[in-house]
This record gives structure tokens, sequence and C-alpha cells, in this order.
């Protein structure tokens, strides 16, 4: 076929330590809606920035063919200027500005850097007929929702004469309502021709509007499916996107399951900065000792915000619930109190949130505990030097010392300091946000180590993971939560990636 | 892994230690470097017995101020009211002293109470308002000025009574005058022995310290370097000490502001409250996660802060003997600009105790010496300009490369 308007041959970018992307391919049509589908951490969003320019050309190997001739972008700025506009999905509009304002950002309509407003919102309210949006142009980001806000986005794209639209999970935070609109905007623009690529979790909306389906796992590409063709079921997809095979990536164990260590009841949360709307829904859900239990979801699904809210109410407001350990109702109001009642929370993102990036390894290994190592408030240097020293060589964190700063070390070694904070707190239950994201394979292997010996001792571990071959490999009961709620619990024996996705799949048709 | 840990233990050469350490090093070489600049540049005015120790009256209360504007800076804020604070406590202390005829025993604690208030005040806004420290300290600048204005109705007062005046221009008296040897130099004999006593002592925990590191296989610096910085310190310290006592000996002040120091090196390096604000300041959220009430961490570092400048407040007003309420002006950047000397990041979490006193100490060199040789305000805000400007370069330079 020779109306191919976009192929990405062979791209493979790699990371200190990780390669994002192995030799993946991709062809798109001009004039149709190609949608990209993978777990999360499946490479979409990275092929979508080498194609942008946002990883310029050079750091990637591999060639791009738009519109029949190679390219080399080196800046986002190159590919708009030949019409590929992507729209991400954390919205990159300014609150407080006009529509008017957001749409010409940075592309002003002005003649010696006087802009000419008259023009400008002649043209603002032609995009906004074409994208359907009844509002005035003059009428500010923050006062509109967030639907409108994508569809503010798209109008954006038109003004910069766009030929090739990606997507990147634009129904994500959208209703259904809101949802419908954009999916039937997006095929009004493929009968004007336009071309567009759209990153998508919600199946059923892919299957109404996708003309061809590209499925990436594991950073490699699988297979691109044509709708038109053969009638393709969700299930189909859904095999596609983890038909991996289990291989020996998880150490054995054998599980030793005690009494209920953690029950969480009844647990309603509203948003942190959307007052007004309830963000977690009745969530229950228990721990025991020995036991390791994960939480499966997709991003968004609530699981940090619902561990969060729980640890010290750190998230969220208007919090209702009750929290029990051993059976008995314990306060978790403030961190110190989740602490002492037990609780420990490894976080998700350990640069921010879980490492003191610029003390050394010692400093940020009795931080959560420091009273343990001190009397009347002055640090016994010998106390503390050990109890480093004994963690250091517990969980073989690789450094020249323990007076290494964190900033140097690993990501793997880095989540080490993070577990012997926590584990020097003497938790009960151990949750574990994340615990191996941006880790080389031989540090998770570790991690799994450090899990198993933990819950061997006795121990209750909740772990949230986006990679469900980890949930399956370590877990041996796994929640499953989605838009809020918890809306599965499997079994070790009933888990799988199948059951899992379908859980999410399903309970997001339902609301 | 074992390899790794015993090739460490293998002593760095001299050359690598000083690269290591080059930003400690550098700001006493600095220091050093500037002190001989002027004593040359004054006809040798900056080392005389008088000329020191009115360098000692003169900046004591910077000094004293740097302290906890270091540990506001190491939590991530700043606080530019500490100006006002020092006119708003010295014209309360001057109005109770003065007009009222209260005693000293009891003004004194009073007005650090007051001050203390005063940094709860705006330590409020900070911490549990998370109004950022600029602007709440910014308020807090001007609010004060205006109060002191107020209370003391525009007008200076004073003269303060003698035993409160003693407080900021008295001597630690010669008790050991019986043993002095050469009575005709030396006119304060303890001051001397004292000095000497406190080079002994400080030699003798440096090398018991040594001892210790090396009982845990901790890093020690190279002996010879250990042993060369002992002895200049040592000369240095003997010297000034001697200067010193052939005039009047130990200022009042500087008892107070050594043992100032000393109590603040100990809160940032040993207590649990100086780790938590290092923490806190490296990144507020993790040390938040960790169980640590950042909150009420901020508000008593604004506390703190409040009782120092209260204590420099009147500091100043009984040196000046007189409290007026144009007292303390410009004084917060003088602080601020001795913190960043010494090392302290605007972004918080770094920064040493003793690298705010030394680069209080290197502000307040270059002001007597430029002071001696003439020079007017202009040049001396000029030049403290540029030296400001060339600590920080040097440091972000250092970060940069290594």
């Amino acid at each position: 076929m020779d109306n191919i308007i976009l192929e990405m041959r062979g791209i493979t970018k790699t990371f200190p330590g990780v390669k994002a992307l192995d030799n993946v391919n991709l062809k798109v049509h001009e004039g149709e809606i190609h949608a990209l589908v993978g777990e999360n951490g499946a490479g979409k969003s990275t092929l979508m920035k080498v194609l942008s320019g946002v990883y310029p050309a050079g750091t990637y190997d591999g060639e791009i063919h738009y519109d029949r001739e190679v390219r080399h972008f080196s800046t986002i700025s190159d590919s708009e200027h030949l019409g590929i506009i992507i729209i991400h999905q954390e919205l990159a509009l300014v609150p407080l500005l006009s529509i008017a304002e957001n749409i010409f950002l940075g592309n002003e309509i002005a003649t010696n850097g006087v802009i000419d407003w008259k023009q400008t919102f002649q043209r603002t309210q032609g995009l906004l007929e074409k994208v359907g949006l009844k509002e005035a142009p003059s009428a500010r980001i923050t006062d509109i929702g967030v639907g409108k806000q994508q569809l503010v986005e798209i109008a954006k794209a038109l003004s910069k004469k766009v030929r090739l639209l990606i997507l990147d999970e634009p129904t994500a935070s959208l209703n259904e309502t809101d949802s419908d609109a954009l999916l039937k905007l997006l095929m009004e623009f493929r009968k004007q021709g336009m071309t567009s690529i759209i990153i998508s979790h919600k199946l059923n909306e892919i299957k109404k509007v996708a003309d061809k389906i590209t499925i990436l796992r594991d950073g490699g590409t699988v297979e691109t499916l044509n709708c038109h063709n053969e009638d393709i079921s969700e299930d189909r997809i859904i095999k596609g996107m983890v038909g991996r095979d289990m291989e020996d990536r998880y150490p054995p164990r054998e599980p030793k399951v005690g009494e209920i260590l953690l029950e969480v009841k009844n647990w309603n949360v509203f948003h942190q900065q959307h007052r007004d709307r309830q963000f977690l829904h009745d969530v229950n859900f228990n721990v025991r000792a020995g036991e390791v239990v994960g939480i499966a979801g997709l991003m968004g699904a609530g699981r940090t915000e619902t561990v969060m809210s729980i640890f010290g109410k750190s998230w969220g407001h208007k919090i209702t619930g009750e929290v029990h350990m051993h059976g008995k109702l314990v306060d978790v109001s403030t961190i110190p109190r989740a602490i002492d009642a037990g609780l420990a929370y490894v976080t998700e993102d350990r640069k921010q949130l879980g490492l003191v990036l610029n003390n050394n390894i010692m400093h940020n290994t009795t931080l959560a505990n420091l009273n343990a190592v001190a009397s009347n408030g002055v640090i016994d240097d010998h106390k503390e030097r050990k109890v480093a020293t004994d963690y250091r060589s517990k969980l073989r964190i690789r450094s020249h010392s323990i007076y290494q700063e964190a900033v140097n070390l690993s990501g793997g070694n880095q989540q080490k300091v993070v577990l012997s904070k926590w584990l020097f707190t003497t938790p009960e239950v151990l949750i574990l946000d994340e615990p191996t994201r941006g880790i080389d394979v031989g540090a998770k292997y570790e991690i799994y180590t450090i899990i198993n010996q933990l819950a061997a001792e006795g121990k209750g571990i909740l772990m949230i993971s986006s990679e469900m071959p980890e949930l399956l490999g370590t877990c041996d009961r796994i929640y499953v939560m989605n838009e809020g709620r918890i809306v599965a619990e499997l079994s070790k024996q009933e888990a799988s990636q199948e059951s899992i996705m379908r859980a999410i799949m399903r309970s997001g048709e339902k609301h | 892994m074992v390899a790794e840990t015993s090739a460490q233990k293998t002593t760095p050469s001299i050359g690598e230690y000083l690269k290591n350490n080059i930003r400690e090093y550098g700001l006493l070489v600095a220091l050093v470097v500037i002190m001989l600049f002027f004593q040359y540049l004054t006809d040798g005015v900056l080392f005389r017995p008088v000329n020191l120790t009115n360098l000692i009256l003169q900046n004591s209360f910077i000094v004293i101020m740097a302290l906890g504007m270091l540990l506001i800076i190491v939590a991530g804020h700043i606080d530019l009211s500490v100006g006002s604070i020092v006119a708003f406590t010295g014209g309360l202390s001057a109005i109770m002293l003065v007009k009222w005829g209260i005693h000293y025993s009891i003004v004194v604690p009073l007005c650090l109470i007051l001050g203390g208030l005063v940094g709860a005040a705006q330590g409020y806004w900070v911490a549990y308002q998370k109004i950022p420290a600029f602007i709440v300290t910014l308020a807090g600048m001007l609010v004060f000025r205006g109060l002191t204005y107020l209370i003391l109705q525009n007008r200076p007062i004073g003269p303060f009574p003698k035993d409160f005046q003693s407080l900021s221009t008295g001597f630690v008296p010669d008790f050991l005058y019986f043993l002095n040897p050469l009575p005709g130099t030396i006119t304060n004999f303890f001051s001397l022995v004292v000095v000497v006593a406190l080079v002994a002592l400080a030699i003798y925990y440096g090398l018991r310290d040594r001892r210790t590191n090396e009982r845990h296989g901790t890093e020690n610096e190279p002996f010879a370097f250990f042993a060369g910085q002992m002895a200049i310190i040592a000369a240095v310290a003997i010297f000034l000490g001697f200067q010193l006592s052939t005039y009047k000996g130990f200022p009042n002040v500087l008892v107070v502001m050594a043992l100032l120091i000393a109590l603040y090196t100990f809160v940032t390096t040993r207590s649990t409250i100086g780790r938590r604000i290092y923490a806190m300041g490296g990144n507020e959220k993790a040390a938040k996660l960790s169980g640590i009430n950042t909150e009420r961490l901020t508000f008593y570092t604004f506390v703190n802060m409040g009782v120092l400048a209260a204590l420099a407040g009147m500091i100043i007003a009984a040196r000046l003997n007189s409290a007026t309420p144009k007292a303390g002006v410009g004084f917060e950047l003088d602080v601020i600009a001795a913190c960043f000397i010494g090392g302290a990041s605007a972004s918080g979490g770094v920064g040493k105790i003793t690298g705010a006193v030394i680069g209080a100490l290197i502000m307040g060199v270059m002001n007597n010496g430029m002071s001696i040789m003439g020079l007017g305000i202009d040049y001396q805000q000029l030049v403290k300009g540029l030296v400001l400007l060339a600590a920080v370069f040097f440091d972000v330079y250092n970060k940069n490369k290594g």
C-alpha cells in the first residue's frame, strides 16, 4: 500500500539498566484510527515520545519514516512542524489562562510581539466549533470540566495544522458521555482524512473506533490486528497483551498464613483536590500474618490513594472507615500513630517520597525510628552505625560504605535503603507500593527474596504493583481495584493475567 | 562486596582528601587569607588587641543570629525579620529597664521569651498555614519595625543601668592574676590559660576520636593532615588569645557566643532534632512520611530564631547604650549572607554551624578592615556583595564538577 503516513522500523530505546523498547515496528496508514495497547510499562508512551521528538533522534536506534521520508526529530517542534501532535495524559494547559490564550500559547497571532486579540478570538471560535465545544474563547481553563479541557487540547492541535494526532489515554479521566463525544469527534476527523493514534486501556472503546490495533508487550511489538478483516474480541486483545511465558523469575515460597493482622473496613475517601468527588468507595480488605497480598489495577484505579489514606491519612480528605490490627480498632490518623500501630509504607516514588537523597545511607536508615538509636534526644553514634551496618549487610546494599549518599546508589540499592528504614521500625504489616519499579531484574529477585523472608517471619505484606506477572509470582491472594473500588478478590489458584484484566474491564463497563 | 569494603579502608592521600573536603578547608583558608590581607592593608591594626576586641564586640550578634538562621535555611526557609526583631526586643528591654526600672535578671529572660513569641507568631503561618517564609517574614520585618517605632515613640531610650551594659561590654575578670608571669605585658592571665587549656582539650579529643574511628573502621583524615591542621588552629588560637590577654581579656559576649556555638554544633550534629531538620530540608515529603512532625519542627526553628534575635537585640542595645527604632536595619542580610558564604544551600538540607560562623567572621573582618582603611559604606557593600556571589559560585562550580 502506498498511503502509509508513518512507519517506525526497528525502534530500540534503552534507559540506564532498562531496555524500554526493543525492535518495535509500527505502520500507520493515512486516514485511519490506529490503537496502541499494552500493559503499563509495555512501552506505549515511550514509543510516542520517540516519535514526537521528546527523545531526540540519536538517543534511540531505528528509523522513522513519515510522509515517505526518513525523519530525524530532535525537538517536539520539529515533529509538530510536520503535523504530528501529541496530547498527553496529563493535559498541558495553563489553568488560569483563557481557552484562546491556551490554544495559541507559544504560537501567538502577533505582529512584532503585539498580540492580535481580535483574530485570536475569531480563530478560537472557529476551532471550538470544529470540536463541538460550546464555551466562550475567554473562559478560563480552570472553570471548565476535564472533558472540555480535553477538547481544548484537540482544538489546540487543530490550530497547528495537525495531520497525525496522537492521544495518550484521552478518556481515562472522562465520564461516559464525554468519552462518547470524544470518540465521535475522532470518527468525524477520520472522515475528513485525518490520521490518529490512540493509546487506551479501555478495550471496549478501542473496539468501537479503531481500524487497526497494535499490541505492545515488554517493549516489543506483538502483532498488529486489522479490525476490518476479522471480528476482534476483547479476549483476543487481552491475550495478546499478557501472553508471555512465566520464567523462573520469582523465588519459591511455602506460605504459612496465620491470623488476620490488618483489616480495613468500609473505607471511603474523597479526592484530595476535587473535594466533593468521592474517590474510594467502600474499600474492604485484609492481610494475614505471613501472607503476601497484592492489589492489582490500572493507573488511577486508586491503589496508592487507598494505602496512603490508611497510612496516617496522607492522602484525601473526609476519610471514613475503620482500620483494625489484630482485630482491634487502631488510630491511624497521623503518620506517627500509623507507625505505632505497626504499619510501614514503602512509597511508590522513592526519590521524591522515600529518601532524603543528599543524606547518607545511615541517616536514611534510622530516619523513621531515630529515637531507637538515641537517648534523651542525643544520637548514639555507635548504635546508629551498628544498625546501618547490620541492615546494609542483611539486605546486601551495595555501596562503598554506610556513609555513601543515597543519590549515588542504583535504583535497586536505593529501594533496599528505603526497606531498611521501614524494617527498622519493626512493622507488623509492610505496605509496598511498586517495590520493583525501575530496577533491574537481578535486584528485583533480591527484593522478592526479602519479601519472602519477611513473610516467613510472620509479617503481613501488602503489595501494589502494575506488573501483573510480579503479583502472580509473589502473592498468595490478589485484590483487583478499579475506579476506586475493589472489584474482585482472587486466590492464587483463581488469579491469572486474563482473570485480572477481565475483572478490570468488566467493572469498567458497568459504570 | 567484601572486596569493595576492604578496598575503601585504604587511607586516601592528602591531595585526594583535600579535594573531597575542599569546601570546608577552603572556607577556613579564605578567612585566614582575608585576615592576613587586611592585616597588611591596615598596617597591622587588624590584629591589635583593641581592634580584635572590637571585632568580637561588633560581630558577636551576627554570629549569634547566624546560628538560628542556619537552622532555618537548612530547614528550607528564610527569615527576613531578624533585623526588626532586634530593634523590637531591644526597645522592649529599654522600656522595662529604663522606664519601668525592672531589674535585668527579670528583663533578660522576659525579652528572650518575647523573642520566642515573635518567632512563634511567624512560625505559625509558615508551618501550619504553609505561607512561604519569605512572605511571612517580609511582613514580620515591616510589622515589628513599625511596632518598634510605636513603643519607642520615635525616640531612642537610654542610657542603660551599668550591670545590663556589662552583658555586652564587660569582660571576664582575671581570676588568676596572682599567677601572671608577665604582669607588664599580660593584663588578663586567666584568658590565656583558658585558651591554652581549650587547645589542649581539642587535641586530646581529636586524637580520641581518631582512635574510636579506627576501632570502628571509619575513615580518618590522613594523620599528617590532622597534625598540620591542629598545629595551625593551636597557633592561631594561642596567638589571638595572647593578643586579647594583653588588653582586657575575654569580652562577656565572646563567652556567650562560644557557648552557643558549642551548643548549636552539638544540636546539629548529634541530636535527633538536628538530624530531623536536615532530613526535612533535604526532602520534606520523605521526612513527613517517615513520621516526622514537620510542621512542629518548622515552628520551633522559627521560635528558636526569635529567641536568638532577642538575645542579639539586647546585646546591641547594651553595646550602644541606647535602644533606637533604627537598630538592626539590614542585619538580616548580613546574617543570611553569612550562612550562604558558609556553604548553606538555598534549597535546604545543607549547611553547617561552623560554616555559618566562619561566614559571619569573614563578613565581620571585611567590615572591620575596610572601616579601618577608611573605605565608605559604598565600597563595603560592593565588596561584600561580590564576596557572597563568589562564595556561592565556588559552591556551585564544585558541585557541577564533582
